[in-house]
């Protein structure tokens, strides 16, 4: 098993295609295994142990990635927006290593020791001809390690998730149906490379044959103007993208027909921006997928039906399925456990458990985390509803013990987010000597202290209520949409 | 022959390769009735049990009925996959939308 033999089928099916890039000047599929091909012959003269990438999306992407899979080296993106420091740190962990890197990036890296530097472009211009690794040479050992992504980090150092060939290619296997993209589709691809959703979203469209258009940095007019000029059909969206081209449209009072499929996720979707979007994109089919690195992307979604029945729906609680994640993937399985590792019934809270093929689990250095049954506990708390439905209420280190009572900020959030005078708020829990935590709501908007704690305890229980308000003029998130609470909380500490 | 997962066989009979992507141990995996060949083995002339020649498609899998033995065809071809001389089915699965 190798990601390779998805490419490999896909230039036995329609390898005349455009994979990536526009109609008749991108890269086909057989042109991107024959660039793959030479890649991995240049890795492999390299004599590294790694390839890493550092860089926005571009065509140097597909090549690295599946060169570094020829050569049978793990593809390790790395995140371009680090601080120096946070980098260098990274990079030294990922030496010895062959490094495709952006044209300003390359002297942020040029002296780590252990690490062989080279510019995109080069890159690109040496896979155009000359030597590679004999057609079909590649390892089948399914454990081999394809990639290695370090986490987002936004609760402490980052580790290097593992995901090995079994894991990635039994997700597309189990999740993408081979050819199944009509040749007139495109999926507009603008989260960077270093997130899961961005290495995906490459194998899936492979496999699929959609053509590959890539937005190497997201800006909402941009993504607006390529839809447009590309005739893109399909495109994935953080939360935070999706509200900048919801209110960008908006202000253009501009329509996007060719758009038929658009799917986010990677955070909390606020109610009233996903409220907004289908009514701005009235044949759109949506979809929101929740998944993790360590699960090789998608684990649970919410289809184009569910959206659309939601949206109108008077029954509250067929309105609600909006806030969820949707069902399980049909070829894992989801599970409720408690902090004793049991199963809870359905309705009922608890850490959100998965396994199945795609499930990877492991770290480097750390090892699995899998139990010996083979779940992976996911560190978010969740519950799954009568019907099967998935709601994912965070991280389970984001909740707030107030009390002895265990509250999940994104149940105050999303209260506080239907207040029209509320733009954005985050929930954290302060340290505090009699309640062990307090609770805080940081909000961007006008609405006053009182008016949003009375707002939260005529919805829920009075002690959801929080204890302080502070406003901001925004919130920080990193740049692929996840809120970063830790930043909040060290800033609260220290007032 | 001994399967295991990635193991990569080809047709005997005919253009057909597969990838396995379920199934373990000592199994008879054929293609037109007549065993698959292992990587590097030479075919020699065999033409397939009539019968079992409904065919491969590219990109669909085939499984036993159990499903404890599942097969990925990475290139076409004439002959039907099968344990012994029994054919695979073909297994259908309903596509999901595209979420990434």
């Amino acid at each position: 098993m190798n990601i390779l033999t998805l490419l490999d089928m896909a230039v036995s099916g329609f390898g005349d295609r455009t994979a990536f890039g526009s109609v008749g000047s991108g890269l086909t599929y057989t042109e991107l295994l024959e660039r793959s091909a030479r890649a991995g012959h240049y890795f492999t003269e390299a004599g590294t142990d790694r390839v890493s990438f550092l860089d926005v999306s571009s065509p140097a992407l597909p090549v690295a990635l599946f060169g570094a899979a020829y050569a049978g080296q793990p593809f390790v993106p790395l995140n371009y927006r680090l601080a120096d420091g946070d980098l260098a740190a990274l990079a030294e962990r990922t030496a010895p290593a062959s490094l495709v890197a952006g044209t300003d990036q390359v002297a942020r890296v040029a002296s780590t020791a252990g690490l062989q530097v080279i510019e995109r472009d080069e890159f690109l211009s040496a896979t155009e001809s000359g030597d590679a690794l004999d057609p079909s040479a590649w390892s089948m050992d399914p454990d081999d390690i394809a990639v290695l992504l370090y986490t987002s980090g936004t609760t402490g150092e980052p580790k290097a998730a593992v995901l090995r060939h079994k894991n990635l290619v039994g997700y597309i296997l189990g999740s993408v149906e081979f050819m199944g993209a009509g040749e007139d589709e495109a999926t507009l691809v603008s989260v960077p490379p270093y997130h899961i959703a961005g290495l995906a979203a490459i194998l899936s469209s492979v496999y699929a044959g959609r053509r590959v258009v890539q937005l190497p940095n997201f800006d909402a007019d941009t993504w607006i103007d390529l839809v447009a000029s590309e005739g893109v059909t399909h495109a994935m969206v953080v939360p935070t993208m999706l509200a900048r081209i919801v209110e960008q449209m908006t202000a253009r009072s501009i329509e996007l027909p060719s758009l038929r499929a658009l799917s986010y996720g990677g955070g909390r979707m606020p109610l009233p921006v996903i409220d907004q979007a289908l009514r701005l994109f009235p044949e759109t089919r949506f979809v929101n997928a929740y998944g993790l690195t360590e699960t090789s992307s998608t684990i649970s979604l919410l289809g184009p039906d569910d959206h659309r029945q939601a949206h109108v729906s008077d029954d509250p609680s067929i309105q609600r399925r909006l806030t969820s994640v949707g069902q399980p993937l049909p070829t894992l399985e989801v599970s409720i456990r408690d902090d004793e590792g049991a199963e809870v019934p359905s309705g009922t809270p608890g850490e959100v458990w998965v396994r199945g093929e795609q499930v990877a689990g492991e770290y480097l250095q750390q090892g699995s985390k899998l139990t010996a049954e083979g779940w992976f506990p996911t560190n978010d708390g969740g519950e799954l509803d009568a019907h099967g439905y998935l709601y994912v209420t965070g991280r389970l280190d984001d909740v707030i013990v107030r009390g002895g009572e265990n509250i999940s900020p994104g149940e105050i959030e999303d209260v506080l987010l239907a207040h029209p005078e509320v733009r954005d708020v985050a929930v954290i829990g302060i340290p505090n000597d009699q309640w062990g935590e307090t609770i805080a709501a940081v909000v961007v908007g006008s609405a006053t202290e009182d008016e949003l704690k009375a707002f939260v305890a005529e919805r829920l229980r009075s002690s959801r209520s929080p204890d302080t308000v502070v406003y901001r003029d925004e919130l920080p998130y990193n740049d692929t949409g996840k809120l970063l609470r830790r930043v909040l909380r060290a800033e609260l500490a220290e007032s | 022959m001994e399967l295991r997962p990635g193991l990569k066989l080809s047709s005997a009979v005919c253009s057909t390769e597969v990838i396995v992507v379920a199934g373990s141990g000592d199994i008879d995996l054929t293609c037109g009735g007549v065993a698959m060949l292992m990587p590097g083995a030479e075919a020699g002339a065999a033409d397939a049990v009539d019968g079992l020649t409904e065919g491969t498609m590219l990109g669909k899998r085939y499984c036993d009925d159990d499903g404890t033995v599942e097969v990925l065809a990475t290139k076409p071809g004439d002959g039907s996959i099968g344990i012994g001389q029994t054919a695979l089915s073909l297994k259908e699965a309903k596509p999901l939308p595209a979420s990434d």
